[in-house]
């Protein structure tokens, strides 16, 4: 009698997973593109005032910071400990605010420039003189949209 | 004799390497949606230009001042910022047509099929004023509860009219809301209010 004799082991053969890194590389590149790493390095300590009626920033390209608060540990040896105005990547004065802003807007391309939005992100300590002179300061330069940057409120 | 195989690499680590970054820029990306309190400016006055004289009637003032211990004054009364939302909704409203609270005037609206005439307060204005030594958080919570105010007028506005949540309303039935209750904060220059600098 002939028999049909099945050659080797009888091992179910493994799932092929060299598809599995392609798969993991594409939710990786999602996740670069989408997400935007910070563009400025925080040279002055924020923590965002609370509020609940927020609404929120749409187009990025259309908002431009101001950053208020008191420096860093590693910069109040230079700068010292009163609250600073941090634009960009340096220190500033409320004088070159209008400065700032006009230069900013200029880089805008032109169907954005008339919805330029400044967003204040000011430490909640902050007393409000400084913010004052930067709200004039603004309103000089025709930056007339401005939004207080803040966090929801969980509990009163 | 006969083909030498080559040997496959062995690629399962890969997907380990990757899951690896794949965390690392999940963990270091922040996703962050920046929100806020959004404001208009007034546009600057002209520096050779008057300070126009605008004659308001008292009634239709409602004044917050908040001083630099972080203290509310509203309406000459010291105030809680826990009852500033429903004092601010009394006065934009004046249900009562109160001889204390603003004018109740009969106002053309547009919300989009033809004009209405609907009765308004629309020359109220709020003036909030603030001390240089005021903390951002203060000033913060006051301007948050004003928009409460205003937001939870409009809300109840657009349910009794259209029977509907403002945010589902046309753009055009907002307009006409806005228009019957019109935010209007005034922000006057700051000043010195006793007390430490």
């Amino acid at each position: 009698m002939a028999t049909i004799r099945k050659k080797g082991s009888k091992e179910v053969p493994a799932i092929s997973t060299s598809s599995l890194p392609d798969i993991i590389f594409m939710l990786l590149f999602f996740f670069m593109a989408t997400t935007s790493m910070k563009e400025v390095e925080m040279m002055v300590k924020i923590t965002a005032p609370e509020a609940t009626e927020l609404q929120s920033l749409e187009k990025k390209s259309r908002v431009r910071y101001v950053y208020v608060g008191v420096p860093r540990d590693q910069y109040t040896k230079v700068f010292g400990k009163e609250t600073r105005i941090q634009l960009d990547d340096a220190f500033a004065d409320v004088s070159q605010l209008e400065e700032f802003v006009v230069r900013e807007r200029e880089s805008m391309s032109e169907e954005d420039q008339p919805y330029m939005t400044v967003s204040i992100k000011a430490d909640k300590e902050t007393q409000m003189g400084i913010i004052t002179d930067i709200k004039q300061a603004l309103r000089r330069a025709y930056a007339l949209k401005i939004n207080y940057a803040s966090v929801q409120r969980t509990s009163y | 004799m006969g083909k030498r195989k080559v040997q496959e690499i062995n690629a399962s680590s890969m997907a380990d390497i990757s899951f690896l970054l794949l965390i690392f820029f999940l963990v270091t990306t922040t996703m962050s949606v920046d929100k806020g309190l959004s404001r208009q400016l007034p546009p600057p006055l002209p520096p050779d230009a008057e300070k126009p004289e605008v004659e308001i009637k008292q009634r239709n003032i409602f004044v917050v001042l908040v001083n630099s211990n972080d203290e509310l004054l509203v309406q000459g009364e010291p105030m809680d910022i826990r009852n500033l939302k429903e004092k601010a909704k009394e006065f934009i409203l004046n249900e009562s047509n109160s001889e204390a609270l603003p004018e109740v005037i009969a106002t053309k609206v547009d919300f989009g099929n033809g004009e209405e005439t609907v009765m308004t307060t629309k020359n109220h204005i709020i003036s909030l004023q603030n001390d240089r030594g005021t903390h951002y958080q203060k000033y913060i919570e006051v301007q948050n509860e004003l928009a409460a105010a205003y937001n939870e007028i409009r809300e109840d506005y657009s349910r009794a009219k259209f029977n509907m949540s403002y945010e589902e309303l046309s753009e055009d039935q907002q307009k006409g809301v806005q228009q019957v209750y019109p935010q209007k904060i005034s922000e006057a220059e700051p000043k010195n209010y006793g007390g430490k600098k």
